[in-house]
């Protein structure tokens, strides 16, 4: 799973160093010369999103908690490769819920940071050109499109995300939910994620999530959603 | 078909009772609101699924379990939880009113300590959502993990439950969740845990035959 992660994520690879250009699948079986994740910048201060997401928060969950899935990860890469190395397959395969979290907590968050801006710098307003046409297609508006989203997240039972999708074959959209970290796979392309762990709103909403799910609209970064669709 | 109605317990003790281990902001939201919504939530699934079983509908009786799962162990668990705690000035936050169990868990893990480390182990690697408990399954103990808020009803009795969705702990330890569980040692009710230890799942859940 990790390893088509590896290769479908344009954010995660950026978040490699060169060296470890590498799929992982090609690390794990030939090689020990592995790559670390890193914890990608930013693309806005953490005070950008506010009023909507606070500053306090954007520090914790980029400084803290996504630094952890980077940390868990590379960990979890690392104790892979040791397995392989000793013919462990026992050790390799309890490896797997570790990268399946971690991993996917890492790819996550970087595509989320991409799909926020901040409000009037690329953040809110309404999708346009043939990514509205589509939205207006799959879901009949896009204030549907945003009800139908809300109406998602506020039923993620635990800490989860909810994505708008790109079938890769069909070519419609869809939203899913993810439960914990769980990436989107296999035939889905994701568009837009929305982190609705409670880290990402308690310190300023509490458990008044409705809230957080209606702010965020206005600053979803479009653009992005735009060109992840277009690909 | 008529269901009862469940109303939210009661706490135990006021809500700065816990400080410093658990702050009176934590306590108060946790207990008027979160668990509050499971209580909420769970009495409008029971009254659907009423009218759905008067009406032999049974695609919607299917639909509601998940609802039901989520608010009832909701309800459970924090009903638990609420009473498996205690100021750390009450005798009852001290290990020594637990003789029974704290012999067994000696005996299980070899000290207290050892079993301390095994359930923080356990506690801190929770993928997301969800609790730790200690459990007595037939007459061993346990340490079971729990997603989300998946009650524990297979049979085990539950001795006492940890908290670990973010909002347990968030507004005061942040992301530190490592220290929560460090200090949440200090307002464990070890009587409470006594008593569930030597007694059997009816009592651990007279709590909730209560709330109806
Ligand atoms: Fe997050
Ligand atoms: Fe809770």
């Amino acid at each position: 799973m990790s390893s088509s992660l590896l290769r479908t994520t344009p954010v995660l690879r950026a978040g490699l160093r060169a060296r470890a250009a590498k799929p992982l699948a090609a690390m794990a079986t030939t090689s020990f010369t592995r790559g670390k994740a890193t914890l990608p910048d930013l693309p806005y201060d953490y005070g950008a999103l506010e009023p909507y997401i606070s500053g306090q928060i954007m520090e914790l969950h980029h400084s803290k908690h996504h630094q952890t899935y980077v940390n868990g990860f590379n960990a979890a890469v690392e104790a892979l490769g040791d397995a392989q190395a000793k013919g462990d397959s026992k050790a390799a395969a309890a490896q797997a819920p570790l990268l399946n979290f971690h991993g996917g907590g890492h790819v996550n968050h970087s595509l989320f940071w991409e799909n926020l801006a901040p409000n009037g710098k690329g953040g809110g307003g309404e999708p346009d050109g043939q990514l509205l046409t589509a939205i207006k297609q799959d879901f009949g508006s896009f204030e549907n499109f945003k009800k139908q989203t809300n109406t998602a997240l506020a039923g993620i039972q635990g800490s989860g995300w909810a994505w708008l999708v790109k079938d890769k074959s069909s070519g419609n959209l869809g939203l899913v939910t993810r439960a914990n970290q769980d990436p989107v796979t296999g035939n889905l392309e994701p568009l837009l994620g929305i982190d609705a762990w409670e880290h990402a709103y308690y310190l300023q909403y509490q458990n008044r999530k409705a809230e957080y799910f209606s702010a965020i609209w206005d600053v979803i970064n479009w653009g992005t959603v735009a060109k992840r669709f277009a690909k | 078909m008529s269901v009862g109605t469940f109303s939210l317990p009661a706490l135990p003790y006021a809500y700065d009772a816990l400080e410093p281990s658990i702050s009176a902001q934590i306590m108060e939201l946790h207990h008027s609101k979160h668990h509050q919504a499971y209580v909420t939530n769970l009495n409008s699934a029971l009254k659907t699924y009423a009218t759905a079983i008067a009406a032999n509908d049974v695609p919607s009786q299917i639909a509601l379990q998940a609802a039901i799962k989520f608010n009832g162990g909701g309800h459970i668990n924090h009903s638990l939880f609420w009473e498996n705690l205690s100021p750390s000035s009450s005798p009852d936050a001290d290990s020594a009113s637990a003789p029974a169990l704290t012999a067994e868990i000696a005996n299980t893990w070899g000290s207290l300590e050892k079993f301390q480390e095994a359930m923080v182990k356990a506690l801190l690697g929770i993928q997301g959502s969800g609790w730790g408990w200690l459990v007595k399954d037939g007459n061993a103990l346990r340490i079971v993990t729990t997603k989300d808020q998946d009650p524990v009803v297979g049979g085990e009795v539950p001795i006492f439950g940890i908290d670990m969705w973010e909002h347990a702990y968030y507004l005061q330890y942040l992301n530190g969740k490592a220290a929560y569980v460090e200090n949440i040692w200090k307002v464990i009710n070890w009587k409470t845990a006594e008593q569930r230890f030597k007694g059997d799942r009816d009592d651990a859940f007279k709590i909730l035959k209560a709330s109806l």
